[in-house]
Order: structure tokens, then sequence, then C-alpha cells
């Protein structure tokens, strides 16, 4: 079976040739989801990113392969590379304001890509998204498509972003943090929604967050990354069971637990951070990115 | 049982809402504090949880007086705070600090870390040997002598939430409110900045208002607790008996929907 | 994961040495007019008349840029009107930035009334049509260099206030302002010692375009004969006197206005420049 998502070797760097991703590898399966787990400037946001061929520009792929359904992005045309994302992918962000355009309808942002992306007849689109509304359990369809952005709730819009994703059936879809910006209450109802649209619908996710908890109970398998480099990878319900890496311990012993108060909120040992950054010189040093990759790409 | 440092009643704050102002005349009112009830003991952590739009914030700025309430009472150490113009609370306000949510606005850029902490000791009349107060302020959060010559950019953001801690306990304050003070920061960075709060907290007799979104920091970090909801206390006890068996339904479900990191399969499917 | 404190700053600057190199060039040649004007810019010599520049051919040495239609200096003639350009430049904005900036700063801090008056003056003041006001103005208050520079100051202040207002506005609502009133300051201290300092490179950045703006002014002004007595060499007058006899001379009217034109971008670039420079954050 071809991995849905499927990432080697990629390593990425800024105009100043500071690396900012580390030979990373990483697979998603068909209707899988794939937490990708870090802190701040780990680069788990920037692998969404380049997945969706949206890296901004002072970032450049210098090494490795990115491929959706066997396609190898990298060794397709720009105008190809964003046919395949296009039609393949899809994004649920992190804040769903900033998502949606403040002086346009919700209705049509929503159709935009159906209709002008994949060229849908526009009721077909519109039917679409109705079906989809439905499913984010939004009970008045006319009355949100008809509403500004800002006359909806922060769960509301998020609910609407997921629909808008799910509703051109995308292989992949990729979720920036889409529930950091929300209230526990409203995170908890839209990660059930993501799950269960993901399991209806067999799409496969690639989940960046910076949340352990969230990790444990969204996905099956779990990338951790520091620096942009690979930590760390397994199934999830391993890697709560037994986390191999020390750095995946500290993480875990950070994260604050209401349960067991006294060991949570435990500040990561200087020892755990020294041997990451020996990790990463000695990577470092080793590497030289090959040459044969078409320059370019990103 | 000494007597609490604050005491509120009947706690009303109503602001103008300026998205319905009509073209002539005022901007109506909303209530965003619907008459609160509570107590702060001395020498312990308060903390005040509740989701966007409860007026938890707004309940801190009140207490430190950037908002004048519109009815009840507030008293601090035994002393009406609730109308008092901003002269007369002027020699109050070096007993009433704050340590803001993002410390990226609250560090004035064109300013040097020493010049940002030494800024409120002078003002209070702690001018005297102010580069050796400052220092010490700095050594109090873990922070080299040396940083007083930085500006905020040039640090990193646990750095610069240490700074916020640093100028708030510069002046030996009997209480301090904390807004959030972690929700922009990493798990790791995080942890360190509030076991930083709660030693300093417990070697300095400091009463802290710990304003958070999140329960399992305040149930590690907080003696008792308020919950908020729409401008009302839903409930408030002692840390460990709220845990224990919350009373009310909303508590329940704020608790019940923190994503705690284990394997648990039925936690989607719940609530 | 962009590391904003590891860029390097630039150290030259090519648009605030070329604007400022200019403005010093050009300020420096008004301030030693008498020393440097290779002729009186003055001295009418009928002999002289339309010389053209020195290139050309029919130029007499000495004559740089050429002489106007009563044989006068072209080059003193700019030189001398560089004095009046700069001072009314340095004492209208000056003028106007004063008033604008304290009242756009009160505005936008202290806000509510004080705001809603200010802001209404504002709008009120800036529904005349600048060139008319200004003209109204000059005609109320005679001709004159000090007429021309209340001009410019009466009309253009609203520029600063607008500008101050909704930036100090946005200071306004930082925390670090809050965290002052903590501290214990005053409301008045807070907005000189908190939120000015934030607003200063805006400040500096309109002050230079407005001392563009005030040559431009004054120079129409000059050209339509309102600005100070016409003997006093002006660019605007030399260009008036220029547009009557292009088809003859048409040095007279296309230097000057190359002065002019450098002298206006040079200010609004130099401000530009400035506030990029004057600007320890990196944003």
């Amino acid at each position: 079976m071809t991995a849905c998502l499927d990432i080697s070797n990629l390593s990425a760097t800024l105009s100043n040739g500071q690396r900012v991703l580390r030979s990373v590898s990483l697979s998603v399966e068909p209707g899988e989801v794939r937490a990708l787990v870090g802190e701040s400037g780990a680069g788990k946001s920037m692998i969404g990113k380049a997945v969706l061929g949206v890296l901004p520009p002072s970032v450049k792929i210098v090494e490795g392969s990115i491929r959706l359904e066997g396609a190898d992005l990298g060794a397709l045309s720009a105008k190809e590379r964003r046919r395949v994302i296009g039609a393949k992918t899809a994004l649920i962000p992190q804040d769903p304001l900033t998502a949606l355009n403040p002086s346009r309808r919700v209705g049509p942002q929503m159709t935009d890509r159906l209709v002008h992306i994949l060229g849908w007849a526009a009721d077909r689109a519109d039917k679409r998204v109705r079906q989809l509304l439905d499913e984010v359990h939004i009970r008045e369809p006319d009355r949100v498509m008809r509403a500004y952005p800002h006359e909806l709730s922060g769960g509301m819009r998020q609910r609407v972003l997921i629909a808008a994703a799910f509703a051109a059936e995308p292989r992949l879809i990729v979720a920036d943090e889409p529930t950091t910006a929300l209230d526990v209450t409203v995170q908890k109802q839209i990660l059930r929604l993501i799950a269960q649209l993901q399991k209806e619908h067999g799409t496969a996710i690639l989940f960046v967050t910076h949340d352990l908890g969230v990790v444990a109970k969204i996905s099956q398998k779990v990338t951790v990354l520091y620096a942009g480099k690979v930590v760390e990878e397994a199934d999830t319900a391993a890697l709560f069971a037994d986390p191999q890496h020390a750095y995946t311990r500290a993480l875990m012993a950070a994260t604050p637990k209401y349960t067991d108060p006294l060991a949570s909120l435990m500040p990561v040992d200087e020892a755990v951070l020294a041997g990451l950054a020996a990790e990463i010189a000695i990577a470092d040093h080793d590497w030289r990115p090959s040459l044969d990759r078409k320059s370019g790409h990103g | 049982m000494a007597e609490p440092l604050f005491k509120v009643s009947g706690l009303k704050v109503a602001l103008p809402d300026m998205t319905r102002k009509p073209l002539v005349g005022r901007a109506p009112l909303v209530e965003i504090l619907k008459g609160l009830d509570f107590e702060l003991p001395r020498r312990s952590v308060t903390g005040i949880v509740g989701e966007s739009g409860s007026g938890k914030s707004t309940l801190g700025r009140a207490l430190v007086r950037l908002i004048e309430p519109s009815a009840g009472s507030v008293s601090f150490d035994g002393r009406d705070i609730t109308h008092l113009p901003d002269v007369e609370l002027r020699p109050l306000r070096r007993n009433l600090q704050m340590i803001f949510q993002d410390p990226m606005s609250s560090l004035n850029p064109r300013r040097t870390i020493g010049a940002i902490i030494a800024a409120p000791l002078k003002q209070n009349g702690l001018g005297d040997n102010i580069g050796a107060r400052v220092a010490e302020a700095l050594k109090r959060v873990g922070l080299p002598e040396h940083f007083a010559k930085r500006y905020r950019h040039e640090l990193s953001g646990g750095q610069r939430q240490r700074v916020g801690i640093a100028r708030a306990l510069a002046l030996s304050p009997d209480f301090v409110l904390a807004d959030e003070i972690v929700s922009g920061l990493d798990v790791s960075t995080q942890a360190q900045i509030l076991t930083l709060l709660e030693k300093l907290a417990d070697e300095m007799g400091l009463t802290v208002a710990f304003i958070s979104h999140d329960l399992s920091v305040i149930r590690r970090l907080c003696r008792q607790v308020i919950v908020m909801r729409n401008g009302e206390i839903v409930e408030q006890g002692p840390t460990d008996a709220l845990f224990a068996d919350p009373k009310h339904a909303y508590t329940r479900d704020l608790i019940a929907a923190i994503p705690l990191p284990e394997i648990d399969g039925d936690w989607l499917k719940a609530g | 994961m962009a590391d904003a404190r590891a860029l390097p700053r630039r150290r030259f600057d090519a648009r605030l040495v070329l604007a400022g190199g200019w403005l010093l060039v050009a300020l420096l040649a008004a301030i030693f007019a008498p020393l440097i004007a290779p002729q009186d810019p003055l001295a009418q010599d009928l002999l002289f008349e339309r010389l053209p520049p020195f290139w050309m051919q029919g130029a007499e040495p000495g004559f740089w840029l050429g002489t106007d239609s009563l044989g006068r200096d072209l080059l003193s003639r700019i030189i001398y009107g560089g004095r009046v350009a700069f001072i009314v430049a340095f004492a209208a904005a000056f003028a106007a930035c004063i008033v604008g900036s304290t009242l756009g700063l009160i505005a936008g801090y202290f806000g509510g009334w004080a705001d809603r008056i200010i802001s209404r003056i504002v709008d009120i003041w800036m529904a005349f049509p600048p060139v008319l006001f200004a003209i109204l103005l000059v005609a109320v208050f005679g001709t004159g260099l000090s007429s021309v520079i209340i001009a410019i100051a009466v009309i253009d202040w609203t520029r600063f206030c607008r500008v101050i207002r909704a930036e100090a506005m946005g200071q306004s609502r930082m925390d670090y302002v809050e965290n002052a009133r903590i501290a214990g300051f005053g409301r008045f201290r807070i907005m000189l010692s908190e939120v000015l300092p934030n607003v200063l490179p805006s400040i500096v950045a309109l002050l230079s375009l407005e001392m563009g703006i005030a040559v431009i002014v004054e120079a129409i002004l000059s050209f339509v004969n309102l600005s100070i007595s016409t003997d006093d060499p002006t660019w605007g007058g030399i260009i008036a006197e220029g547009r009557l006899s292009i088809h003859q001379a048409w040095w007279v009217l296309v230097f000057p206005l190359i002065t002019l034109f450098l002298t206006v971008l040079s200010f609004s670039q130099f401000g530009e420049g400035l506030k990029a420079r004057f600007d320890p954050v990196l944003r």
C-alpha cells in the first residue's frame, strides 16, 4: 500500500544557511492520524507548510522528498505541484478568525475551492457544503453561510473551517494547531468532530500540535520533534506507555496534570537539553546536502 | 485565622460597549461582572479560572484598580479601595502589583531591562542604590546581572516573563496579580516560570491571584480556586475539595474537557 | 523560528546618506549664501540677460547656470532662494509638529472627551481646501515670511494630529502603559515617559516629510505671489518668472524645479530612513 504522505530525509535551510529541518522522515498511512508534536522552533508547522507547498520564501528545501500518494512533489513542475496539492490536501488552520476573510460572507468562502480549483458546478458545491455543515452539527446552514466571519463564535468558525476542509474529500488534511486558540470545552467538541469526520471519510491527518494531551486523544501515530529533528517516533499508545527518548520523557513531566499535580510541571533537566544540543551538533557536523535535487522547490 | 487581604462583596463592573454605540449619545453599558463575593486569604495563591468571556481578566483589573467597579466594594488590607481616586491609590500601588500575560507587550521596547525594573522602585522612594536593587531583583528570578543592559527584543520568551516577575516583585508587594502569565509559553518554559513563581510566593509570603484558563496548572499551584463563567462565580473553595468533588456541572465539564496526556479511548466519546 | 535578534543591522543606508547629503549641501549653501554665491542675486545687468548655462554656446564665465530675463545670476538666486525655503521648512514644520503632535498625543492617550473634541476640530479643519486656506490666511496677515510660516503651520498641524493620535492609541493599549499605572505613575507622566518615546520615530519621519511639504507650499505661495516680497529670490518666485520666458530661457524654469524636486524628495526619504534607523526595536 502506498503511503498517503511520505516524507523522506527532508532538510530545509534559511537563506543564511541555518538548518531548520534536519533530515526529517515520516509517513502517514491512508486513514490514519499522525501527530507532529514539539515546542516552538521545533519545525512542526514548517513540515505542514512544506507538504502544502506554502513555505515562506526564506526557507529552502535542500534535500529529501515529499510524496503525496506516490507523486514526488519535488519532481513536478510548479503548476503540476499546485494541482496535485490542491486536489489531494486541505488545511485546518490554527486561527479561525484570520483564516477567513472578514469582508466576505462565509458561504462563498467555503465553496470557492470546489468551484474555482476543482471546477465543480456552483449548485453541486453548495449542496456539498450544506451536507458538510450538517456533519459538523451546524443546524442553520443558511444563516451561517450568509454570515460574515465576525458574526460567528470562535468554535463556530472552526467548525466552518473543518467543514470546508472535508468538503473536497481530500486524501490528507494538515491540521495546524487547530484547537490552540479555543477554550477547553470548545476544544473537546472540535477534537471530537475532527475524529468523527476523519473516521467517516477515511481521511489521513497530519495533526500539528504542541499539546501532548491532544496528541494522546486524537492520534494513532506520533512524531516528536526538537529543533527540526525527529527525536522519537512511535505508535501513540506505545509512546505514552514507554517513552524512549529523554526529551519525550521530559516533555511529559513538564505537562501539567490535574490528576497528579506533584509529578507534573517539572522543568526540563539541563542535561536533557545538553544531550539534544549534542545530538544536533553531531547530525549537522556529518551533514552535506545531497546535490541531486532540483533547486527552487518549495 | 488572619484577616483576608482582599474582601470583595457584590462587585459589579460595567463597561461601555463601543460596538453598539449609537451615532449620538453614550454607548450602552454591558455588565462584565455581575456581583461577585469572595475573599483572598493572605499568603496564599488563589486560582481564578474561566473560559474566554468569563470576566476573569476584568476581575483581576478591578482588584488592582485599573478599572473602577460600578457597584459593590473591594477592600484591600482593611481599606476600602473601591472608588479611591488615582492620587490616593498611588501610595498603595507598591502593594498591588501585576504580572502580565504577554511580556512582549508589558515591557517597553525603548527601555533597558534595568530601567524597566528601576522605574517603579524610584517612583516609590527606593531610588537609592538602584543598581544593587535591580541586580537583586534579577538574581531573584534567576537572571544574570548583565541582563539589566539588554532590551526586550534581545530576550527569549521565558526570560521576558522572568523580567515581568522581577519587576512586579522588586517592590516586595503584599499582593500580585498574575494574569495568564504562561499562556504564550512552551510547556518546558511554562514549568520553569510556574515553579519560580511558586517558590517566590512561598519565600516572600505573597498573596497571589492567579488567573488562568488551565485547571491543571491551577491544581498544582493554588490553594483555593474561584471558577467563573459569564461574569459570575460558579463555584469556589479549596482546590483539593473542588477537584475531589466538584459541585457545579460547569466545573465538572471544565475538568472533563482537559485532555490528559494519557491514552483514554473513551475520552472523546464522553461528555 | 527565524530569530529577529540574529539579523544584522545594516550599517550603510544609501537612502539616508544620499538624501541627507543633498539636504546638508543645500542647507550649507543657503546658510553661507553670501560667501559662496558667485554673484549678487539681485544685481540686474541687461547686457547679460538670458545667458545660457555654462555648457552651451554663448555662456559667460561666472554665470554657471545662466541668467534670467533681467540678467540676474540663476545659481546665486537659487542659493539665496534656499534660505527662504529652509527657514520656512524648519519653522513651519516644527510649529505644525509641536501643535499637532501634542494634541494627537493627548487625544490618543487620554481618549474620551479630549479625543472627541480634538478629533472633531481636526475633521472640520481638514474640510477646508488647504491652498485656498493658506491664501486666505496670507491675505489676512499680509505677505511676509512669518505669515507664510503661520499659514503652513495652521494648515498642516492636522496631519501630525491624526497620525500621532492613532499611534498613541495603539501604544496606550500596551501592557507596559498599564504597568506604569500599577507602579504608581501619574497619567501625564506616563504619556511622556512611556507613550511619547514609542511614537517619536513617527514624529521624526512626519516632521521631515512636513519640511518637504512646507517647501512646496512656500513655492506655491511664491508662485502666486503671496509669499514674501518679490525682491528676495524664492524658488517658487523664480519658477513663476521662468514660466514667462520658457521659450527663450528654459533653464530659468528647469533648474529651480530640479532643486525643489530634489529637496522635497530628500526630506521625505531622509525622514523614512531616520525612522527605520531611530527604532531600536527590530520588529
